[in-house]
C-alpha cells in the first residue's frame, strides 16, 4: 500500500517539474518535439533509478558510518557523473540501437538537477505516511525514483505536445519562444494543482 | 586591459548576457526559491559567491587540466565551493538555509556556473573571470529578487516581509503556477526594454 502511495504521489501530486521546479532546463530545452521528449525521459528514468540505488548505499554505508555527511554534495555528483559515463559505455556495447536513440541525451543528464535532486531528497527527507515521518528504505527509494521519472516523462511529453501546436500558432513577437512556453507551463502547473487532494494521508 | 573593459564585462553580465532573462539558464532555482524577495535575493547571492570563486579558481588552473577530464574537474571545484557556502549558511543564517532547502546543494548542477566556466573562465584571465562572475552573479541576483518581489506583492501583499496590504493575497502566485507566469511576463518586459535601447 505504501508503495502505491509513493508511486501516485510522486507522479501526480508532487510532480517533480510542475510543483518542485527541478529539471526545468531540459524541460524547456528538449520539449520541442514529442519524440525527443520521450527519448530524454527514458534516459532520465534509467539513470535516475541506478543513481538513486548507488547514492542510497553510499549515504548509509559510507558517509554516515564514517560521519562525513558534509561530503554528500561532492560525492553524489561524482557518483552520478561516473554512472552516466558508465551507462553510456555499457549501452553502446550492449544495444547500439538504444544508444543511437538516447545518444545525445545521456551526457546531458549529469547536469540535470532532477537526478541529484531525487538522490538528495531520498536520503534527507523523511517521507510522511500519516503514521509519522519515516526514512525511505532502499526498495522504496528506487520506486520513488522510478515514479518521479515517470512523472517527469509525463510532464515533458504533454508539454512537448502542446509546444508542437504552439509552433503553428500566431504569437506576439515579444512572447515568442521561452515566455509563451513558460506561460503554458504555468497553466499546466495549475492543472496539476488539481491533484493535490488525491492522496490524503 | 583598461578599467573600462572590466566595467564592460560586468555590465554585459547584468544586461546583455543576463543569465535569467536572456540566456535562460539556471531556471530551477529561479522558479523554486523566489517565493519571496528575501529568498530570491539569498539564492542569488549564494549563487554569486560560488560563481565568483569557481570562476577565479577555474581560470587559474585551466591551463593545467587536460581537455578530456575538464568537466569532472570543474564539477569538483564547484561542488567544493557549494559545500563551503552551504556549511557557512547553516552555521550563521539557519533561517535562509531552511528556506532554500534542496536548492542549495543543487547549485552544483546550476547550468549558469558550469556554463560560465566553459564559455568564459577557461579562456580568460583570473581578473576578467572574476569580473564576469560578479556581473553574471549580480544579473542573476537582480532577476531573482525581481521575481521574488512581484510574487510576494501579489501573493502575500508584502515587500521584503513588511506587510502593506491586509489579508491574504492571491495564493496562486506563491504556489507553482505563479512562478512560471511571473517569470514569463518579466521576461517579456525585459525583452521590450532592451530591444528599444538597441
Amino acid at each position: 500500500m505504501e508503495i502505491v502511495i509513493i508511486f501516485i504521489s510522486a507522479i501526480f501530486v508532487n510532480n517533480i517539474v510542475l510543483t518542485q521546479f527541478l529539471g526545468i532546463c531540459p524541460f524547456l530545452g528538449v520539449s520541442k518535439k514529442v519524440s525527443t521528449a520521450i527519448g530524454m525521459s527514458a534516459a532520465v528514468a534509467f539513470v535516475m533509478a541506478i543513481a538513486t540505488l548507488f547514492t542510497w548505499l553510499l549515504q548509509y554505508y559510507v558517509l554516515i558510518p564514517w560521519s562525513i555527511e558534509f561530503l554528500q554534495t561532492v560525492s553524489f555528483i561524482l557518483v552520478i557523473a561516473g554512472l552516466v559515463q558508465m551507462v553510456e559505455i555499457i549501452i553502446k556495447k550492449i544495444s547500439p540501437a538504444l544508444y543511437q536513440a538516447l545518444g545525445i541525451f545521456l551526457p546531458l543528464i549529469t547536469t540535470n538537477c532532477v537526478v541529484l535532486g531525487v538522490a538528495i531528497q531520498v536520503v534527507s527527507n523523511e517521507y510522511n505516511f500519516g503514521s509519522g515521518p519515516h526514512m525511505l528504505g532502499l526498495g522504496q527509494s528506487v520506486v520513488f525514483a522510478v515514479a518521479t521519472a515517470l512523472g517527469y516523462g509525463l510532464a515533458l511529453t504533454l508539454f512537448a505536445g502542446i509546444r508542437e501546436q504552439l509552433e503553428l500558432s500566431n504569437v506576439p513577437k515579444a512572447f515568442k519562444g521561452v515566455p509563451i512556453a513558460l506561460l503554458t507551463a504555468g497553466l499546466m502547473a495549475m492543472a496539476f494543482m488539481g491533484f493535490s487532494g488525491l492522496v490524503s494521508f | 586591459m583598461s578599467r573600462n573593459n572590466k566595467l564592460q564585462i560586468i555590465l554585459d553580465g547584468i544586461v546583455r548576457n543576463n543569465p535569467t532573462f536572456v540566456l535562460v539558464l539556471g531556471m530551477c532555482p529561479t522558479l523554486g526559491t523566489t517565493t519571496s524577495a528575501i529568498n530570491g535575493m539569498s539564492m542569488g547571492l549564494a549563487t554569486m559567491c560560488v560563481l565568483l570563486l569557481s570562476n577565479i579558481v577555474i581560470s587559474a588552473v585551466s591551463r593545467f587540466i587536460p581537455d578530456k577530464v575538464r568537466i569532472p574537474c570543474y564539477i569538483v571545484v564547484i561542488a567544493s565551493f557549494v559545500t563551503i557556502v552551504q556549511l557557512l549558511l547553516q552555521a550563521f543564517v539557519p533561517s535562509v538555509y531552511e528556506a532554500l532547502g534542496i536548492f542549495l546543494p543543487l547549485i552544483v548542477v546550476n547550468c549558469i556556473i558550469l556554463g560560465r566556466a566553459e564559455a568564459f573562465a577557461n579562456k580568460n584571465g583570473v581578473c576578467d573571470s572574476a569580473c564576469d562572475g560578479i556581473g553574471v552573479g549580480i544579473g542573476f541576483t537582480i532577476a531573482l529578487t525581481a521575481i521574488g518581489l512581484v510574487r510576494e506583492i501579489l501573493g502575500a501583499g508584502s515587500v521584503f516581509g513588511f506587510k502593506f496590504i491586509p489579508g491574504d493575497g492571491a495564493l496562486a502566485f506563491i504556489l507553482a503556477p505563479g512562478a512560471f507566469i511571473v517569470l514569463a511576463y518579466l521576461m517579456v518586459i525585459f525583452r521590450k526594454l532592451t530591444s528599444d535601447k538597441a
